[in-house]
């Protein structure tokens, strides 16, 4: 049986409610406006391990790290339970070694896959610390905002990964 | 209150992104190579819907606004940094954790990167402060630069995705 299929159209005008009702839940349930994001709370996570190993850390970035449970962590969790339990029920569940595309320009290697994911994520880690954030944070929250910082930074992030994947992945 | 309202929204938006398509690597890596623009569609599209809403609100002072300071060094450089690691890795931080939901087991080494590149850029903080107040412009809305209200920006913005999905419906991307 083919998986369900939602319209991206429709997909992102759902999203584009659910930040509406989230910004107005929260405002009138905690008193503080919150937007869509992801990834400072992997920078969270990074602090809470190197904590445990370097307790003595201390910068001025760690500290304004809080690294209490908040309501991104649990914004966080929910994608991956919302994935997890769609997935399953829609079919789209597969477990999936090495993608299409890279497939077809590096072969079916797990271990190169895993290698160029590492490093790719290493940069997109620290580039959405310098960068302040990612396509949800500057892409969703920001462009909703109409913040000019976000309008650039979702251009800059669409520049650089048109011109490194057709570097990458031509043919 | 603040915990439960961010798990109901994080699980609503994990199952929107899995049925829309959008956590896929290749449909990440084929926006970029203009091969198949859904994600653009997504994003642009919830953008726009949650721009009228959002500054509907935000003109009624019923809540505030969080921006982002437009640190031009920071934005410039960091912004080259994840559009690389976005090419390679085919995934960013939130569709990465909905990408291992769905079974992409190598989506698990793109997660472990970004922890690894956000402890990097902790401990080189102190190296990398001087980028981030280069260029920086404090927090600013387009339409407090262009000097208008934003609902004509918003309508400039919706112009111009409808030109964009035009173009895309057209050459069926």
């Amino acid at each position: 049986m083919k998986e369900t299929r939602l319209n991206p159209y429709i997909g992102g005008v759902l999203v584009g409610l659910l930040a509406i009702a989230v910004v107005y839940l929260t405002t009138m349930l905690i008193g503080d406006t919150k937007f869509f994001g992801t990834s400072t709370t992997f920078a969270k996570i990074a602090a809470a391990i190197q904590k445990t190993i370097t307790p003595n850390i201390s910068n001025e970035y760690f500290n304004k790290l809080n690294l209490k449970v908040d309501w991104q962590m649990m914004f966080v969790l929910g994608i991956f339970i919302g994935a997890l339990i769609t997935s399953l029920l829609n079919r789209s569940f597969k477990l999936e070694l090495v993608p299409p595309i890279f497939m077809d320009k590096f072969g079916s290697n797990f271990t190169l896959r895993a290698i160029l994911a590492l490093l790719g994520g290493i940069f997109v880690g620290f580039g959405a610390r310098l960068a302040d954030g990612c396509p949800s944070g500057h892409g969703l929250s920001g462009m909703m905002q109409l913040s000019l910082g976000s309008l650039i930074a979702v251009i800059v992030f669409f520049s650089s990964a048109i011109l490194f994947a057709n570097i990458i992945y031509r043919r | 209150m603040e915990m439960l309202v961010g798990l109901v929204a994080g699980i609503i938006f994990g199952t929107i992104l899995t049925l829309a398509g959008v956590i896929r690597y290749e449909k990440q890596v084929a926006a970029v190579l203009f091969k198949d623009m859904t994600i653009i569609k997504f994003m642009f599209s919830a953008a726009i819907v949650g721009a009228i809403g959002i500054n509907l609100l935000n003109q009624l002072g019923l809540i505030s606004l969080h921006l982002k300071p437009l640190a031009l060094g920071a934005i410039v450089f960091g912004g080259i940094l994840f559009g690389l690691g976005w090419a390679l890795t085919g995934y960013c931080p939130g569709t990465a954790v909905a990408a291992i939901a769905e079974g992409r087991i190598h989506a698990i080494f793109a997660v472990i990167g970004m922890i690894i590149g956000s402890a990097l850029f902790i401990n080189l903080y102190p190296y990398v402060k001087p980028l981030i107040d280069l260029g920086n412009f404090g927090k600013l809305t387009i339409y407090q630069v262009a000097n208008t209200s934003p609902f004509l920006i918003i309508l400039l913005l919706t112009i111009a995705a409808g030109v964009l999905f035009y173009v895309f419906e057209k050459n069926r991307l």
